[in-house]
């Protein structure tokens, strides 16, 4: 690539960087601002509604979902209204989702593993696990691991037995999935926080089964 | 919007072989193509919900379609499939993209 910055191929870590807004705005930020400023103009939103709303979104993060795994783990009861009736035992936990799309766990058992994909475009527990990763929108991802899901675990570090049942969940309507992956022995004395924190992000896409020696970000 | 969990008008039950229709389709569509004239069997019966592909252009997508959850062999999909037999896909099907497994 062509350089103008003096320094900035030789690794000068203060090489000028261009800021994020810089250029022309795409078609569709354009599209965004406009509807964005009619609807404050209209009356139909207040700006402090949709900072609001942005609020709620960025609220939700892998965390959530985690308490969810770690409360299904410590409580068979919960586990099993999880089972049947996913909304409700989640408003036990005080976790709205929202109206639709409704929200299912699928529970890994010894001999089956779940991964969930979107290959229509990218739904994702949004209401649990917050924003998603790049990769799960990725067209590689979406169209791989329906096809050869093994390889793709693989490539994730996950090596699932060859005897095990890989059930991939293609979420193509109105329901999001997540994973409730098997509590890992040596957690028997474990109360809930301490649960809640090795179960992953990609432990409830099921991409990854949890460690004991690795610890969620956040 | 209707979350029932059953409805007199639904066509097929948990175990039923059903076949995901392949004919074409325009525009906005949750039945992926390459499931498409794939037979698998009904697990779950999620309910009722508007028609996407209505409610993709600003219809009101009722009536409301039963949405089912159907489990497919892998090997029965791909050709050469090289994991283990015994794996599988689930996917949600609307009811007007599914027929009786067998039928043409």
């Amino acid at each position: 690539m062509h350089d103008h910055h003096p320094g900035h191929g030789d690794g000068d870590p203060h090489a000028p960087q261009p800021d994020h807004d810089a250029g022309p705005a795409s078609p569709y930020e354009v599209l965004e601002r406009a509807i964005r400023e009619l609807l404050i103009e209209k009356g139909a939103l207040t700006a402090d509604e949709i900072a609001h709303a942005i609020d709620i979104m960025d609220s939700r993060s892998p965390a959530l979902g985690a308490q969810v795994v770690a409360r299904a783990w410590a409580d068979a009861d919960f586990a099993e209204r999880l089972r049947t009736d996913t909304r409700a035992s989640l408003a036990e936990l005080d976790i709205d989702i929202g109206e639709l799309p409704e929200i299912r766990a699928v529970f890994n058992e010894p001999g089956v593993h779940n991964v969930i994909v979107c290959t229509l475009c990218s739904c994702y527990p949004k209401m649990l696990l917050g924003i998603p990763p790049a990769w799960y929108k990725s067209v590689a991802y979406r169209s791989r691991v329906v096809r050869e899901p093994r390889p793709v675990l693989r490539e994730f570090g996950l090596e699932v037995p060859d005897n095990q049942v890989v059930r991939v969940h293609d979420s193509t309507a109105d329901l999001r999935y997540f994973v409730i992956p098997l509590r890992p022995p040596g957690t028997e004395e474990w109360d809930e926080a301490r649960l809640a924190e090795i179960v992953t992000r990609d432990c409830m896409i099921g991409t990854a089964v949890p460690d004991i020696a690795v610890k969620r970000a956040a | 919007m209707s979350r029932t969990a059953s409805t007199p008008a639904q066509r097929f039950n948990i175990g039923d072989r059903v076949r995901i229709d392949s004919r074409p389709s325009a525009g906005h569509c949750r039945a992926p193509s390459y499931l498409r004239g794939q037979e698998g069997t009904v697990t779950a019966i999620h309910g009722r919900f508007r028609n996407p592909e209505q409610l993709a252009y600003m219809k009101p997508g009722l009536p409301e379609v039963t949405l089912y959850k159907v489990r497919l062999q892998q090997t029965h999909i791909w050709q050469g499939y090289g994991g283990f037999s015994g794996d599988e896909i689930e996917v949600d099907i609307y009811e007007h993209w599914l027929l009786p497994a067998g039928h043409a």
